[in-house]
C-alpha cells in the first residue's frame, strides 16, 4: 500500500510539472465546452429578412412589427420589390423573405383566406426550414391576437409544449455530448501518453524489474487520472451551469456515479492504446483523433442516431460515450433517476468492466 | 541451495527460427564483477532480460540469487537491481524525489529512505543538487545517480545494461569506482558493455557471438589464450567469426 502511494505521488508530480499535461487537463475542457457550447447550435438568431409589402395596410404592418420584434429576425428592408429578394439571396446575406399580397388585410377582415408568401433560401435546407417555422409561429401568434374568439368551428389547434427545454436552447443537446467527448479525449490521452512516456524513457523497464506488480503499475497510473478527470468533470459541470445555462434537475450523486463509470472506461481505453503504441506522439494522435471522430459521429449529439443506417446504429452501441450521453441527458435535463436509466447504466458498467479487464490483461508485463 | 549469484545451463531464447540466445551456460560467484560482452545483436540484452525476469526463456535452466527464473520471478525481483542502457530516472523529479520513489517502490521505510538518501547524496557529493530536477544534471551525474539508486535496496545482484554509454572516459572511471565499491560490499555486478577498456576492469568476462558464449575467463587468461595484447584484439578475433550483422 505504501509502495502504491509512493507511485501515486510521483504521478501527481509529473502532472503538475508538465505544462503540456496541464494544458490538456484544464485548458482543453474549458475551451471545448465553451467552443462547442456556443458555436454548435441549431438555433438561428437575428437572421436578416426582407419584407415585400404589396398590401401596405394595418394588418401587414402589425405583422411586420411582430417579426421585427422577435429575436430571431432582423429586418433588412421592409419596402422591397420582388426582384430585391433574388438579388439579396444571391448576395447570400438574406436567407428569408415574406411577401404580403395586395389586399392582405381586407381578406383577413372579410373572413376570407388571407395568403402570404414565405420565401426561403433552401440551399441550406436546415436553416430554411427553421426560419419558415419561426415565421409560421409568428403568424399563428398574430392570428390568435386579432381573432381570439372567432374560431372556425371544428378547428384543431395544436398547442405545442417543448418539454425540458422550452426555449429550444440548442446547447442543451450538445453539452452532455461535449462532456462525453471531453472526458473521453482527456482520459485516453493522459493515460496512454503517460504510460508510453515511461516506455520511451526506459523507466517502465525499471518498474517491471522491481517487485512492484504490473497490475499495481496500471492501477497507480489510473488512480491519479481518475481523480483529475473528476475535477475536470466538476469544472465542466460548473461551466455549463453558469455559462451555458444548463439545468441540473436530477440527482447530483447519481450524475457523479455515472461519470466515474464512464471515466474508468475511458482510462481503460487509454491503457489499451498505450499497449499498442510506442511513441508519445502516436499515442496522442490515436487518443485524440482516433477517439474524437467516433465520439462525435456515434454518440448522437450532433447526428441523430435514429436516422443512421442500421449497421452504423449497431456500431454506435459499442461506444461507452453513446450510453453516457443518454444517461447524462436523462439525469441532467429531465431529472430522471436510476429507476429509468438502470438499463443504460448496466450497459455502461458492463463495458467498463470488459474494457478494464482487457486493458489490464494486455498491459505488457514483459516488454519483449 | 547454492551460493552462486547466477547459474545458467543451456539457457535459450528462440523467436520462431531465430536463436537470439543459443544454449548458454555459465556461473557467476557472489561478489564478482562479471562482464557480459558481445557485438550488437549478439544476444546480450536478451540473455540479461531473461535473468531479470523481463522475459521467459524458451528452454534451459537458470537461477538468480538462488531462485528459479521460471517459477520464482517475484523472489528474484526482490533481490536484484537493474539499470538499463536508457537513462532510467524521472527527469521531472528532483534527485531526492527519485531516491524516495525508487526506494519506496522497493519497500524501504521512511527512516531507511532518509538515511540511505542522505548517505547516497553525500557519497556522490550532490548536496547542492539534491533539490534539482534530474533532467538538468549532466549525463555523467545522472548515470552515477541511476546506479546508486539501482542498489539502494542492497540487492544481491545488480544488472547493468551498457551503463556508461555516451559518457567521457573520466566519468566512466568514476562510475567504475562506484561499481568496485558495490562489489566490495558483496553485491554481484553483472555488466554488459562494448568498451574494451571496461572489460579489463571485470573479474571475469564472457564474450557472446551469434547467441553463443564463445569465450569465458579472466581478462588476463583470455589475452593469453588468444595471444593478444589487449581485450580489443581478443574481441575482434572472436567477432570476425560472427555471421549476424548488427541489427
Amino acid at each position: 500500500m505504501k509502495q502504491f502511494m509512493v507511485f501515486v505521488r510521483k504521478e501527481f508530480y509529473h502532472v503538475f510539472r508538465d505544462r503540456r499535461t496541464l494544458l490538456i487537463l484544464f485548458g482543453l475542457p474549458i475551451m471545448q465546452i465553451l467552443l462547442f457550447g456556443y458555436a454548435l447550435t441549431t438555433e438561428i438568431k437575428n437572421a436578416e429578412i426582407i419584407i415585400v409589402d404589396h398590401a401596405g395596410d394595418a394588418a401587414s404592418q402589425q405583422l411586420t412589427t411582430m417579426i421585427a420584434a422577435s429575436k430571431y429576425f432582423d429586418i433588412n428592408r421592409s419596402t422591397a420589390s420582388d426582384e430585391d429578394i433574388y438579388k439579396a439571396f444571391k448576395q447570400g446575406k438574406v436567407k428569408c423573405a415574406v411577401v404580403f399580397p395586395t389586399g392582405f388585410g381586407n381578406d383577413l377582415l372579410n373572413g376570407q383566406v388571407a395568403q402570404l408568401q414565405v420565401v426561403a433560401d433552401a440551399s441550406d435546407p436546415n436553416t430554411a426550414r427553421t426560419l419558415t417555422n419561426y415565421i409560421t409561429a409568428i403568424v399563428a401568434d398574430y392570428q390568435q391576437q386579432v381573432n381570439p374568439t372567432a374560431n372556425i368551428p371544428m378547428r384543431i389547434e395544436p398547442v405545442t409544449r417543448m418539454l425540458y427545454n422550452p426555449e429550444l436552447n440548442g446547447s442543451m443537446n450538445f453539452v452532455p455530448g461535449v462532456m462525453a467527448l471531453v472526458l473521453m479525449i482527456i482520459c485516453t490521452t493522459l493515460t496512454s501518453v503517460s504510460i508510453v512516456r515511461e516506455k520511451e524513457m526506459g523507466t517502465m523497464e525499471i518498474l517491471l524489474v522491481s517487485p512492484f506488480k504490473p497490475v499495481y503499475v496500471v492501477l497507480a497510473k489510473a488512480v491519479p487520472y481518475l481523480a483529475l478527470a473528476m475535477v475536470d468533470f466538476i469544472i465542466i459541470l460548473i461551466l455549463s451551469v453558469l455559462a451555458l445555462e444548463m439545468p441540473v434537475r436530477g440527482n447530483l450523486a447519481l450524475l457523479f456515479f455515472e461519470s466515474t463509470l464512464f471515466i474508468i472506461s475511458c482510462l481503460s481505453l487509454g491503457l489499451l492504446i498505450s499497449s499498442v503504441t510506442r511513441s508519445q506522439q502516436t499515442a496522442m494522435m490515436v487518443s485524440m483523433m482516433g477517439m474524437m471522430l467516433p465520439t462525435i459521429l456515434f454518440t448522437g449529439f450532433i447526428f441523430p442516431l435514429e436516422n443512421m443506417p442500421l449497421p452504423l446504429q449497431l456500431i454506435s452501441n459499442l461506444l461507452p460515450s453513446r450510453w453516457f450521453y443518454v444517461i447524462v441527458k436523462a439525469v441532467m435535463l429531465k431529472g430522471l433517476g436510476i429507476g429509468v436509466v438502470w438499463k443504460e447504466t448496466l450497459i455502461l458498467a458492463g463495458m467498463t468492466l470488459v474494457l478494464l479487464t482487457i486493458s489490464i490483461k494486455s498491459f505488457k508485463t514483459r516488454l519483449s | 541451495m547454492n551460493n552462486k549469484a547466477i547459474t545458467c545451463k543451456d539457457l535459450t531464447k528462440r523467436f520462431r527460427d531465430f536463436f537470439a540466445v543459443n544454449h548458454i551456460s555459465f556461473e557467476v560467484e557472489q561478489g564478482e564483477i562479471f562482464g557480459f560482452l558481445g557485438a550488437n545483436g549478439a544476444g546480450k540484452t536478451t540473455a540479461m532480460r531473461m535473468l531479470c525476469g523481463l522475459s521467459y526463456p524458451t528452454s534451459g535452466e537458470a537461477t538468480v540469487a538462488g531462485f528459479n527464473v521460471f517459477k520464482q520471478q517475484e523472489e528474484i525481483k526482490k533481490n536484484i537491481g537493474y539499470m538499463s542502457q536508457k537513462f532510467s530516472l524521472y527527469e521531472s523529479l528532483t534527485v531526492r524525489e527519485n531516491i524516495r520513489f525508487y526506494g519506496g517502490v522497493y519497500g524501504l521505510s521512511d527512516k531507511q529512505l532518509k538515511e540511505k538518501g542522505d548517505e547516497l547524496i553525500e557519497k556522490l557529493g550532490m548536496q547542492q543538487e539534491a533539490k534539482m530536477m534530474v533532467g538538468s544534471l549532466p549525463l555523467g551525474w545522472k548515470q552515477k545517480l541511476a546506479f546508486s539508486v539501482a542498489i539502494i535496496h542492497q540487492p544481491r545482484i545488480v544488472f547493468l545494461d551498457e551503463p556508461t554509454g555516451g559518457v567521457d572516459p573520466v566519468t566512466r572511471r568514476q562510475f567504475w569506482d562506484l561499481i568496485y565499491d558495490a562489489a566490495e560490499r558483496g553485491i554481484t555486478v553483472f555488466v554488459t558493455t562494448h568498451y574494451m577498456d571496461e572489460a579489463e576492469y571485470c573479474n571475469r568476462i564472457s564474450i557472446m557471438v551469434d547467441g553463443r558464449i564463445d569465450a569465458l575467463d579472466t581478462p588476463a587468461n583470455l589475452r593469453q589464450q588468444f595471444g593478444a595484447t589487449s581485450m580489443n584484439e581478443v574481441f575482434y578475433a572472436l567477432a570476425r567469426s560472427a555471421k549476424r550483422s548488427a541489427d
